[in-house]
């Protein structure tokens, strides 16, 4: 067998760092801005944070795997199938290149558990909590606090600083820090205001915590996300962030419009404790 | 002591239309639901259920169940032994695998470890089907948001089989087959360790399908594959299907591992030490270690559940004292160790075929037996990153987003494994080979995926989206599916003892690759973009994407049954005999000749010399020197 004497590692090595560099920087600014759930809370933007890093560095370990697939598919690839069997050589490993993949991919999980540990902990990234947060964001002791109740197969929300009052709808003022106290009456559901970066299970008798730091005003989608019975798929609705002053009249006449029927709704409560039957609603 | 030395004649049971076989099986199975649900009526008044006015009883259709899969393994003849046993007859078992000719023995219980896996085959590939039917009917109804082909109830129970089917029937969808094939051959024994309960774990498997579909004509599950508590007590009868499914594929899924890995341990021939072990028996070898610490914990939940549903013991019922949170930590602690029951035997698939098609040795063996160990043990420790945002224990998220990204590492090593043996060979792009490389492709996005899933910011907007959707499509249909394909391709004219046609073949994986591709890859937008799971309407805005999607998925679909067309004109028609070993293998079943005797070995073959002894040392040499001692028909 002749002896190949082209230098494919180094090869290799330069496809792959033109592709990186070109692709790393296509991801990050063309890509970047448009991952989702958008620039609409402290929260969300955060995760856009985290997506594009995670994106970000997806680009050079792709491209490790895929630029070499493909080199070797190119370069090594036996092109009379008909002919005889050619044998390759009997490499059977490499001790340095396994020690290297084990340092390099090693630090990058380090990096990446350390990076996503550390941006939790920031804010809570709008996820649930559970009922005693271990995140909790700067201003969220005064925080403005709604209770999600999620039932078979919609939400309310109720305002417990506002006369416990329980709403169809969902509006929230900007620039605020907002404490979503989640539950059920039923079965498990899940809160997911998309735009607001917020997702937190809810489950009977739980009492799921989640923060969100709200910006400009606009408008933003609630899906329930766990599966929750046959009208899983009908479970959103829309809700509204609103100037600080819009939300005070709004709560103002939410107060007269829902105030009277809150009187005979149960008190205002962390959880709801389900009746055995199981049918909420 | 000397009537077991003087054994009958093998094969001494009936062997007619009325012995025991499948159509016994069926009558017995039907007689036994019938029997056990009358007697369920006599313990528990009809009419009393708790949780909803179904009318429907529990107790007497989980009975009926149970009584149905007992009458049903009877009539296959697996009570037979134990019974001659229990009255002191001799056991009256074949001591030696004869060749039978005709397709009787694929309808009967039998212990001739390759008939089993045709078994396998044939029984897993039906209720794959059925799934994939399941998943054309869903991307029929998603092709618009408002126009809707079926009802609310019928389209989320066909989201939960198609996620059952897949779920359940597939942990056994590679090993089924193909570890009750090979992993005798490759290790050099004649048998399994135990070829009844190898039977036994078929058998079970086809009666839990059948259980499963049973339930559209109990009105369905609300609750999709991973049946969430509370809402499965709420759920009609045809939650009970979903039980009865669950827990018979456990007890399956457990006894399957227990069997391969007492065959592995125990039953080596002379010579085949552990560092001599092929890697795909290394796998299953890892996958046997989830499958046999795994598994009963989805039995003993499953049977909370029944009891709920029965017994009203509420461990799941917030209402009664329990904890809808039990459930999800139950069902994960199964469910996570499942998904890789489901991929490392994909990865010692394609570590086993890259060595042959690539003309080397295999790079890095010990790194890759240790990266599909590694990643066995670490999947026991990530269960709680399915529930990121449920509130249960949020202060130990920090360490699940470790672990999660921890098992990333070994299965990195499985990666940089085919990346090696790749590297300078001579390869050779056939049909196999080419869906080797496919899954490479796949579960690389698979994999990446699943980086944005375990990073809890991520992971607030992805979970339960179509994201995670799209990330374990990725990783069991692009990772299992498409090895599975490399394995039938690979050792299908084997098996089968007809060769297949490589040019069809080629046509079948491009459909395939492509489709899968364009169906799986915008489903990553489809979730970035906000489209939960399992819902029947969705924002008009993802239609575009959701109609490419489905048209792509039927292309895959096409794809598939093209398959079926290859499979069904090389065995059916074509029947043109394969050559022994078409691949130049140097694994030893390629020595045996094709199809291979009932028997396997004429003498068990002594091993010696590297699993892999492809390739040239510098010298000219081929570095041989790992052929069988003995290898030959009986």
């Amino acid at each position: 067998m002749q002896t190949d004497q082209t230098n494919h590692f180094r090869r290799l090595a330069w496809i792959w760092f033109i592709a990186t560099a070109i692709l790393t920087p296509i991801v990050i600014f063309v890509l970047g801005p448009g991952l989702p759930p958008g620039n609409g809370t402290v929260q969300a933007a955060g995760q856009v944070t985290d997506n594009i890093v995670l994106m970000a560095l997806s680009v050079p370990v792709a491209m490790a795997v895929l630029v070499t697939l493909a080199y070797e598919i190119w370069a090594f690839r036996e092109r009379d199938l008909d002919g005889p069997v050619l044998e390759g050589p009997a490499i059977t490993g490499n001790s340095s290149i396994q020690m290297w993949w084990l340092i390099i991919t090693t630090s990058l999980v380090l990096f990446l558990a350390g990076f996503g540990s550390v941006r939790l902990l920031e804010d809570g990234s709008g996820g649930g909590q559970g009922p005693s947060p271990l995140v909790n964001p700067a201003g969220s002791k005064k925080a403005l606090q709604v209770q999600v109740i999620a039932q078979q197969w919609e939400f309310t929300y109720r305002y417990p600083g506002y006369g416990g009052i329980e709403t169809p709808n969902l509006v929230i003022p900007a620039n605020t820090m907002v404490e979503f106290h989640v539950t059920s009456l039923d079965v498990v559901h899940s809160f997911w205001a998309y735009q607001l970066g917020v997702k937190a299970d809810a489950n009977p008798g739980i009492d799921n915590i989640a923060y969100v730091k709200t910006k400009a005003p606009m408008s933003f989608e609630v899906h329930c996300a766990e599966l929750c019975g046959v009208w899983h798929g009908y479970m959103f609705d829309a809700g509204r962030v609103v100037s600080k002053a819009d939300f005070a009249t709004w709560i103002a006449k939410a107060q007269k419009t829902y105030g009277p029927a809150a009187k005979s709704l149960p008190p205002y409560s962390k959880t709801y404790f389900p009746s055995p039957v199981g049918r909420g609603g | 002591m000397t009537a077991t030395a003087n054994a009958p004649a093998p094969h001494a049971q009936r062997r007619g239309v009325l012995g025991f076989n499948l159509l016994t099986a069926v009558i017995l199975g039907v007689a036994g639901y019938w029997i056990a649900y009358a007697l369920g009526g006599l313990i528990h008044g009809a009419s009393i259920d708790s949780f909803d006015d179904t009318g429907q009883n529990d107790v007497q259709i989980l009975l009926g169940y149970a009584g149905g899969v007992v009458g049903f393994l009877v009539g296959l003849g697996f009570a037979n032994y134990p019974i001659k046993r229990t009255l002191g007859h001799p056991p009256n078992i074949p001591t030696h695998e004869v060749d039978e000719p005709g397709i009787g023995k694929y309808f009967r219980m039998t212990t001739d470890h390759k008939v089993i896996s045709m078994q396998y085959f044939i029984g897993i590939g039906i209720f794959f089907f059925v799934g994939g039917l399941n998943a054309m009917l869903i991307r029929t109804e998603l092709l618009s948001p408002t126009t809707h082909v079926f009802g609310a109830n019928q389209y989320l129970t066909l989201v939960g089989m198609h996620g059952s089917m897949m779920m359940g029937m597939m942990t056994s969808g590679m090993l089924g087959p193909f570890a009750n094939y090979l992993v005798p051959l490759l290790i050099g024994s004649r048998r399994m360790a135990f070829p009844r309960i190898e039977a036994l774990t078929f058998w079970m498997l086809m009666a839990a399908g059948c259980v499963l579909v049973s339930t559209i004509f109990f009105g369905g599950f609300q609750t999709g594959w991973t049946g969430y508590e509370p809402l499965g007590a709420q759920g009609t009868a045809g939650y009970d299907a979903y039980l009865g499914f669950f827990a018979l594929v456990s007890i399956s899924m457990c006894l399957l591992g227990l069997n391969l890995a007492a065959t592995i341990v125990t039953m080596r021939a002379p010579g085949m030490t552990w560092s001599r072990l092929p890697v795909f028996v290394w796998s299953v070898l890892a996958t046997c270690v989830l499958m046999v610490l795994a598994a009963p914990m989805l039995t003993a939940t499953l049977l909370m559940g029944v009891m709920d549903r029965t017994m009203y013991s509420g461990f799941f019922v917030p209402g009664l004292g329990g904890s809808a949170f039990l459930w999800e930590n139950l069902f994960w602690v199964f469910g996570h160790p499942e998904v890789y029951v489901l991929a490392i035997p994909g990865f010692g698939i394609v570590l086993e075929l890259l060595p042959v098609f690539a003309r080397k040795p295999l790079w890095g063996y010990r790194l890759s037996v240790a990266g599909m160990m590694g990643v066995a043990l670490f999947s026991f420790f990530v269960w709680q990153h399915h529930l990121f945002v449920s509130g249960i224990d949020a202060d130990l998220r920090p360490f699940y987003m470790l672990s999660t990204e921890i098992i990333s590492l070994p299965t990195g090593f499985t990666f940089l494994c085919v990346m090696g043996t790749l590297w300078r060979g001579r390869i050779r792009l056939t049909v196999p080979m080419l869906f080797c490389l496919a899954w490479a492709f796949n579960f690389l996005f698979g994999g990446i995926s699943g980086v944005f899933n375990s990073d809890v910011p991520s992971d607030v907007t992805t979970h339960g989206s179509f994201f995670v959707m799209a990330h374990f499509h990725y990783t069991i249909m692009g990772g299992l599916i498409f090895s599975l394909f490399a394995a039938i391709y690979y050792w299908g004219p084997k098996m089968t003892g007809y060769k297949f046609s490589e040019r069809l073949g080629k046509i079948h994986f491009w459909t395939m690759f492509i489709s899968f591709n364009s169906t799986f890859g915008p489903l990553f937008a489809v979730g970035f973009l906000g489209m939960p799971r399992r819902v029947i309407t969705y924002p008009m805005n993802l239609k575009a994407l959701n109609d490419w999607v489905s048209i792509s998925a039927f292309c895959l679909g096409l794809s598939l049954l093209f398959f079926l067309w290859i499979l069904v004109k090389a065995v059916v028609f074509d029947r043109e005999p394969a050559e022994q070993n078409p691949w130049h293998s140097k694994s030893i079943e390629w020595q045996l000749p094709t199809p291979i005797p009932a028997y396997d070995f004429a003498q068990i073959p002594t091993f010696s010399g590297d699993p892999y002894p492809y390739g040239e040392i510098a010298g000219g040499a081929a570095a041989g020197g790992s052929e069988p001692a003995t290898v030959g028909a009986s």
